[in-house]
């Protein structure tokens, strides 16, 4: 496994929208090397004939009933926006400059 | 008159039946302690006083008036801070949440509703319960009632502390790595794990979605189990639901007994990392069990040595994933930046003003292991650790009906010990995550002291068998307290006033 990097960890933070400064992403590059570093034998356990789990317990063809249920009112759905306008959720600018 | 607060919410629910008590009595006795000794706890981060006693007082008036009534109708609650309820804030122990309300109720809050449980109110928690002492919380740590400078264990913390300082007789909490389990042990208290899907989780705030499972916090076994029937069985509000009756969990706690009742002892869960006076505590229970006419027997689960590996693995990828959707537009903080800022620089803000350090750390570790040449390599060789985990369980319970171990390889530390080490704080996690990983139920029941502090001894049973547990916590737990001449918690000392 390659060590992870200080600019790698610049990376994931864009990728998770999270702002760091550059004593934070020091601070995160050493903490997560440590944390990879003594996970990494989980690479290495499991063969390729062991099945991946995704769910302790399967279950499929989960449908609920066809029926018309409660459902939240516009408002309620609202309630909790740090910002709305004609009721929908107010989203700042997508792109720069408009 | 008797305190109220030291009694179990069997004893409690009894007299508000027969009306020795009401209801408004009951809720203002725990207000009352509430106010007495939070200050030095800090267990709730929001009293719901007001509701509180009117859902009490209506208990009152309608039993009053002979209407047939839930068993526990009147005996309050209180609700971990992860778990939605309309009418109080719930914040997940975050700054991203500061001031929301759920605009609906979980499905395990609407079933204490229905069975008119005041919700005396939310419990601190580590951050979106990332945590194992309560000390990642944005609203300050959670003390310990048995010493005030050590950790309650965590996430679930304040539920946890605050039916150890008898502020409330029952709480919820949830379990994803051994949030209900964890803190149970090194609090002196009782908590249940249900089998994953045995309680719904609609309405409680997700971290990580295969991992998470609501249940119960109580100071005995059969309140647990009470408390457990009223919560689970199906809601088609949650896919992952199970079909299952909740099955007859108050009757295996009552009728407690070991008896040809096999017994494994996980191998792999005790000695080496675990602290010599848990391990005493350990092999005392063993001793006792044995003597009760129990078949204890060694079982071996040698994969669980990867366990907490895969579940640093996949608990952060899921995670990752799961709070994505704190994105400074559907509710809670948003912080702009000066200027007119794009939408990704308002997220980016938003999120870094939000976040605690240990969130943080979980979603840049899950977005790390999701991302596209890192993949296979560790999400999906944590999914393969996971099969063997199971095929462990699988094994070891067809030598035995339930499998124990300690619950925490330690007792409480002190506050702010491993706030800096956060692989020393995962390993709090070893004994309670292959559960998790499993889907199989788990209870921590009080195991006695070591050095003047709570040691947790776990049950597990297969899934669907919760009843296991039951059986076999409360047996434990007589045999203990004969031997204690009373609960474990009537030796926790006095709780001085503010610190």
């Amino acid at each position: 496994m390659p060590e992870i990097t200080r600019e790698d960890v610049a990376h994931l933070a864009r990728l998770a929208h999270i702002d760091m400064s550059a004593e934070e992403l020091d601070r995160m590059t050493g903490e997560l090397s440590v944390i990879v570093d003594s996970i990494k034998t989980v690479s290495e356990v499991a063969g390729d004939d062991v099945p991946a789990t995704s769910h302790p317990i399967p279950l499929s063809n989960v449908y609920r009933d066809d029926v018309i249920g409660e459902t939240l009112s516009n408002e309620e759905a609202l309630s909790g926006a740090p910002d709305n306008a004609d009721g929908r959720f107010k989203v700042p600018a997508i792109l720069d400059g408009e | 008159m008797t305190d109220l607060t030291r009694l179990s919410a069997a004893q409690l629910a009894e007299k508000l039946t027969s009306r020795e008590v009401s209801a408004v009595e009951a809720v203002q006795a725990h207000l009352d302690r509430i106010g007495e000794v939070d200050r030095a706890i800090n267990a709730f981060l929001h009293v719901n006083t007001d509701e509180a006693l009117l859902v009490a007082s209506e208990v009152d008036k309608e039993r009053s008036l002979g209407d047939a009534m839930h068993p526990l109708a009147g005996v309050p609650i209180a609700v971990k801070d992860l778990i939605v309820t309309k009418g109080q804030p719930t914040t997940a122990g975050s700054k991203i949440l500061e001031g929301w309300h759920s605009p609906y109720d979980a499905t395990v809050v609407r079933r204490l509703r229905d069975a008119k449980m005041p919700i005396l109110g939310k419990t601190n928690l580590d951050e979106f319960a990332m945590g194992s002492s309560t000390e990642h919380s944005a609203y300050g740590p959670t003390r310990n009632p048995w010493d005030l400078d050590r950790i309650p264990g965590g996430s679930g913390g304040g539920s946890a502390a605050a039916v150890a300082a008898f502020e409330a007789p029952l709480a919820l909490g949830t379990d994803t790595g051994g949030s209900i389990r964890q803190p149970g042990a090194v609090t002196g208290t009782v908590g249940v794990k249900p089998t994953y899907g045995g309680v719904s989780r609609y309405g409680a705030i997700a971290m990580a979605s295969s991992l998470d499972q609501i249940g119960p916090v109580t100071r005995t076994v059969l309140d647990s189990a009470l408390l457990h029937e009223v919560i689970g069985g199906h809601d088609p509000h949650d896919s992952t639901s199970l079909t299952d009756p909740v099955g007859a969990l108050v009757e295996a706690a009552r009728n407690a007994d070991v008896k040809g009742l096999r017994i494994g002892v996980i191998k792999e869960l005790q000695g080496e990392g675990y602290q010599d006076g848990v391990q005493a505590r350990f092999t005392e229970a063993l001793d006792l069990l044995r003597q009760a006419g129990a078949d204890v027997v060694e079982v071996s689960c040698p994969n669980f040595r990867y366990a907490l590996g895969a579940y640093y693995l996949i608990m952060p990828s899921e995670a990752s994933s799961n709070l994505a959707k704190y994105d400074g537009v559907r509710f809670g903080l948003r912080v702009v930046p000066d200027g007119a800022p794009t939408i990704e620089r308002v997220m980016g803000a938003t999120r870094a003003a939000g976040f605690g350090d240990e969130v943080k750390r979980r979603i840049i570790l899950g977005t790390y292991a999701l991302s596209a040449g890192y993949y296979d390599a560790y999400y999906g060789s944590a999914q393969k650790v996971r099969t063997l985990i199971q095929r462990d369980f699988d094994a070891a319970f067809t030598q035995a009906d339930v499998l124990i171990s300690p619950t925490a390889p330690t007792t409480a530390f002190k506050l702010g010990e491993k706030l800096d080490d956060p692989l020393a704080m995962y390993l709090n996690d070893v004994a309670t995550i292959p559960a998790n990983m499993a889907g199989v139920p788990g209870i921590s029941v009080p195991g006695g002291l070591a050095d003047g502090l709570p040691v947790g001894i776990q049950f597990l049973a297969p899934a669907r068998q919760d009843a296991r547990l039951y059986r076999a916590g409360a047996a434990l737990e007589a045999l203990l307290e004969d031997t204690w001449g009373g609960p474990l918690l009537a030796q926790a000392p006095e709780i001085g006033g503010g610190k």
